[in-house]
């Protein structure tokens, strides 16, 4: 530990001599200061430091072991090439509230108890909105509050769990927990919401693409992952989380193949990455976890370089709809190079994101989940397809869209290229990324059939989707994305998911309105009585005071006397 | 030989520099009386209180009549812990009132402003020392009397009738702790705390008059607190007076009432009478709760921060008064803690919104908008004000309620944590409205260039922010306190 300081709370002093530094100065010093963590990491000793006793209960500020680790590690590599995508940019709040949104998302995972656990998950919530409200508009800020309601609240779940296990075991030390009373069960609500679960995951897709070009980057890399460490320490090996995990897999898909914001595309695909992740917690296997860290780390990367390459794109050109984007290479070919490769390390052989997957795969295969198999496979595919090809071919080829722009800034090229050369790097040696694993597990990602198994569904998917092209058959770009999964399912899973969604969104969206008309009468009628005019608010006259007095106190003889 | 007069001269300095400051006239000489008077009780208050830690309870017989004939001053943990807050607020706040723009008001009557800051903080002190009732009321009146003129001298006109209607409520609710102190009389012949104590279980628990004189107090004192729905006097108070009195009020004034409370139901009644023998819990439960609620979603809709944040003290009450009908060690630990905490963070933020009011005449949520760029130092000094009203982990706000909910979790009432945790949350909405005003938006077009406020404004501001951190973290010394405190309230029943 470098001087002494707890890593993450390093970032986050740190972030106090950024308004104080000159320009290039500060930038300077703000890359450093990542490097420098990531520095001190590389020589620290496992082991549990700094513990203090407060309010009786044992706190253990750093806990360093193998699975905290590997996050570490990638955070604090995330950290340092977000901050070089970022260099461009003098916003003060941005470049503080992005370090210290690293800091705290580093310090969490390396929290040894729950209270500091608690307050890391706050500071995560509170630094990190700063970077959506960074983009200063109306919608950002309001997508800002909503997510910081959400995430705070998340944070006030753990809280509760946390002093309802201290109350019932004395300590709050985090470990692994068993699910089966009310602590565990907020604990793991709290940890959902975060890892946006299904039917929590709202905030995700909604907030990341309202935040500024470079707060994205950011985003994407810290909250979600620190959720999965949390899960894949608090709760290995639930089986509740594998069914969860493989819906999460699946869902999103739909959302991603529809949606026309390709940074929301991106969003609902991280989504769907998260699923991943979230069953190999739930398979809870030595080779599992390792494939949770081993697929974070790997997403990570590729995820903030399609974010790096989208935020060039927004940069650049003001908007990242795909209707209104085609022919891209054009003007940014080394953007589109980097795109492609972010593209390719979701799922190809010879790429990042390749053995990371394969870990998580065959962990539910030889654990006995077929199904859970073949949905993580079908998303596997369809991922490509939405968050790879979708992103890559609507962005930098398609239709011309006639715009002309310059390449992205030099920064950002050298942040996209170093993240790309880590993504191949990590494919191309697997045996460096798999001797960071916590778990000591030989394992070999290419294996004949692994790889043309894996090339099977890219290929194919990949096929139909130029087929669909060639001969017009989109835009519904719904229509590409069931093509890999199987044949049967071409036919007849667009038509019932549309017909379902024929069924279920005129409902839906008449619940949404009622929701929201609800609580449009809900605050005028606060308003009426707590507005500065409402009978709560407004200056009463003397004598109904005094009145209020008189009825209290006949209020309490009457009781008193009965 | 002067130290076995201390719990004397903790009142009798001020009282006498009251009137020096008339006498002398000289705006400066009367700030240097005065500044010297708060701080010599400041020293007092601290001296007494570890007197009181190491040996316990204090009597002292004034004039050297013995009790329960003569008058009494009886200090024990609350006590001291009282005359600590009111007199730490005091001498912060003292030396910000040379500077704010109250003076430039009344130039030539200066010395009226410190004499009448000066005999409120000896009231309010005077009502902590005292273990005399009738005493007690003497020194409410003073405080009270003396509180009418600070806050009429606001420079809005609606100052003089916020001050006429807290005079009227005031002196309804001083009225009925008298007429409580004159059935207590009746009823046991004594006017001596301690002594009406012992002699009330003679007089017997069903004994009407008995009855009768604890409801007067509870509403008389509930009346002073601003238990919702009596608070109404409240928000104009705070809103129209000067900003260095409605800090000084806020954190003080209203912290002596719950004192009283506390002391004549918990010592003077005795937890039998009052718990026991009648329902007064869940009344006062309900009340409560319905503080923390209605009056935090009133300050999310007003536009005045001054009037925010005296909704926003109008809810907190609510907390100590949670805590007071927990009826437990735990409880009320976490109400006298609360009464300290609360000092510190409201003193806090209404002496950063007299900075405010310095540099922009106004403090209106509009007007405040994008000040975070002008006068950085005093937003961030709201911020950290602001966290800890929130009850943001590392601040004093959330030892407060750490032991509350400590205190609902040990009587098993889970819904009550519930209601805690969620309007803590509303605090969040009214804290960040501001926030949000003075950091996200932009400031309105004349007030572009305005300076930072002077340091004489932002260094006692600050030094109260920074006591909300320590207090935070180190809490040992409040937390002991208020144990004892409790823990001897609870016994004495």
């Amino acid at each position: 530990m470098l001087w002494g300081i707890p890593p993450g709370l390093l970032l986050i002093l740190g972030v106090l001599l950024v308004p104080l530094l000159p320009g290039a100065w500060r930038k300077a010093y703000m890359t450093i200061l990542p490097l420098a963590g990531l520095w001190a990491l590389a020589g620290a000793e496992t082991g549990v430091f700094y513990t203090f006793t407060f309010f009786t209960y044992e706190i253990a500020p750093v806990r360093i072991d193998g699975l905290s680790l590997v996050f570490g590690y990638i955070f604090h590599i995330a950290a340092i090439l977000s901050v070089v995508f970022a260099w461009h940019n003098n916003d003060t709040v941005e470049q503080m509230a992005g370090l210290a949104y690293a800091g705290s998302g580093i310090g969490a995972v390396f929290a040894g108890d729950l209270i500091t656990l608690f307050i890391y998950w706050e500071a995560m919530a509170t630094t990190s909105v700063f970077l959506i409200w960074a983009r200063r508009s109306d919608s950002a800020f309001r997508a800002g509050m909503r997510y910081l309601i959400i995430q705070v609240g998340s944070g006030v779940l753990l809280l509760s769990g946390a002093i309802l296990m201290a109350h019932q075991t004395g300590s709050v030390a985090f470990d692994k927990m068993t699910l089966g009373n009310l602590a565990t069960w907020l604990i793991l609500i709290a940890f959902g919401i975060k890892c946006a679960f299904p039917f929590f995951h709202n905030w995700l897709p909604d907030a990341y693409p309202e935040a500024s070009v470079t707060g994205t980057v950011f985003l994407s890399a810290f909250t979600t992952k620190c959720a999965v460490y949390v899960l894949a320490r608090g709760f290995p090996g639930t089986e509740l989380l594998i069914y969860v995990g493989a819906a999460m897999a699946a869902f999103p898909l739909f959302y991603a193949a529809i949606e026309n914001d390709l940074r929301r595309v991106l969003a609902y695909s991280l989504n769907n990455q998260l699923g991943f992740m979230v069953v190999g917690v739930g398979v809870g296997s030595a080779l599992a976890i390792n494939g949770v860290a081993a697929h974070a780390f790997a997403h990570i990367l590729y995820k903030s370089l399609l974010f790096m390459a989208m935020g060039a794109v927004l940069y650049r050109v003001g908007t990242v709809k795909a209707s209104e984007l085609g022919g891209l290479h054009k003007s940014m070919p080394l953007t589109t190079i980097f795109c492609i490769i972010g593209a390719a390390s979701i799922s190809t052989p010879l790429f990042a994101g390749f053995i990371a997957k394969s870990l998580t795969l065959s962990a539910a295969a030889k654990d006995g989940y077929p199904v859970i198999w073949l949905i993580l496979m079908f998303a596997s595919a369809g991922v490509f397809l939405v968050s790879g090809v979708k992103i890559v071919y609507f962005a930098f080829f398609a239709n011309d869209g006639g715009k002309r722009c310059k390449e992205a800034p030099l920064n950002m090229q050298i942040a996209m290229g170093l993240t790309a050369i880590l993504c191949v790097v990590i494919g191309v040696y697997s045996p460096w990324l798999y001797s960071l694993l916590p778990n000591d597990v030989a394992y070999e990602p290419y294996t004949l059939s692994h790889v043309i198994n894996q090339l099977q569904t890219l290929i194919f998917s990949a096929l139909a989707f130029a087929l669909l092209i060639r001969f017009k058959f989109y835009p519904p770009a719904v229509n590409s994305i069931y093509l890999d999964f199987d044949i049967t399912y071409r036919k007849w899973l667009p038509v019932l998911y549309k017909w379902i969604v024929s069924l279920v969104s005129p409902g839906w969206k008449s619940m949404l309105q009622d929701l929201r008309n609800g609580l449009h009468r809900m605050v005028a009628y606060m308003f009426r009585h707590h507005g500065p005019e409402g009978i709560l608010a407004r200056t009463w006259p003397t004598g109904s005071m005094a009145l209020w007095v008189a009825l209290l106190l006949g209020g309490f003889l009457l009781i008193y006397y009965s | 030989m002067l130290l076995a007069h201390l719990p004397a001269l903790v009142i009798v300095i001020p009282l006498i520099c009251a009137p020096l400051c008339v006498l002398l006239r000289g705006k400066d000489w009367a700030f240097i009386v005065a500044l010297l008077a708060t701080w010599a009780s400041f020293a007092c208050s601290v001296l007494l209180t570890i007197q009181v830690m190491k040996v316990g309870t204090i009597s002292y017989a004034m004039g050297g009549w013995a009790p329960p004939y003569g008058i009494e001053i009886r200090l024990d943990a609350l006590n001291v812990f009282i005359l600590l807050i009111v007199s730490g607020i005091g001498s912060v706040v003292a030396p910000y009132a040379r500077n704010s723009l109250l003076l430039e008001h009344i130039e030539e009557r200066a010395y009226m402003f410190y004499c009448a800051y000066l005999l409120c903080l000896c009231g309010l002190m005077g009502v902590a020392v005292t273990g005399d009732a009738f005493n007690l009321f003497v020194f409410l009146e003073i405080s009270s009397l003396s509180s009418y003129v600070l806050i009429a001298l606001g420079s809005d006109r609606r100052a003089l009738t916020a001050a006429y209607q807290y005079l009227v409520m005031g002196t309804i609710g001083a009225t009925f702790i008298v007429i409580a102190v004159g059935l207590l009389y009746q009823a046991t012949g004594t006017l001596n705390m301690a002594d009406i104590a012992n002699r009330l279980p003679e007089a017997g628990y069903t004994n009407r008059t008995v009855i009768a004189a604890f409801a007067f107090m509870v509403i008389g004192a509930g009346l002073k607190i601003a238990i919702f729905p009596l608070h109404q006097w409240l928000p104009n108070a705070y809103t129209y007076a000067p900003n260095i009195v409605s800090a000084f009020l806020a954190a003080t004034a209203t912290k002596v009432s719950v004192y009283i409370l506390l002391r004549f139901v918990f010592s003077v009644f005795g937890v039998e009478f009052s718990f026991v023998s009648l329902p007064t819990a869940i009344p006062l439960l309900v009340l409560a709760v319905l503080a923390m609620f209605l009056p935090s979603i009133v300050a999310c809709f007003q536009t005045n921060v001054k009037r925010v944040l005296a909704y926003s003290s109008v809810a907190q009450i609510g907390y100590m008064v949670l805590g007071l009908g927990f009826v437990s060690v735990a409880g009320l630990t976490a109400s006298i803690l609360h009464l300290f905490n609360h000092a510190l963070m409201k003193g806090a933020l209404f002496l950063v919104l007299g900075a405010v009011f310095y540099r922009i005449g106004s403090c209106n949520i509009d007007r405040m908008a994008g000040l975070a760029k002008q006068m950085p130092w005093t937003m961030a000094a709201f911020v950290g004000g602001g966290l800890s009203l929130i009850g943001v982990p590392l601040t004093a706000g959330f030892i407060s309620k750490w032991y509350l909910i400590l205190a609902a979790l040990e009587k098993g009432w889970w819904y009550i944590v519930v209601l805690i945790v969620v309007s803590s949350l509303i605090a969040v909405v009214y804290v960040f409205r501001v926030i949000e005003a003075a950091y996200f938006r932009d400031a309105p077009d004349d007030l572009v260039n305005v300076a930072e406020a002077p340091i004489s404004l932002l260094a006692p501001a600050w030094i109260l922010v920074f006591a909300n951190f320590y207090f935070g973290v180190e809490t040992s010394i409040s937390v002991g306190i208020a144990e004892r405190a409790a823990q001897s309230l609870m016994g004495a029943g």
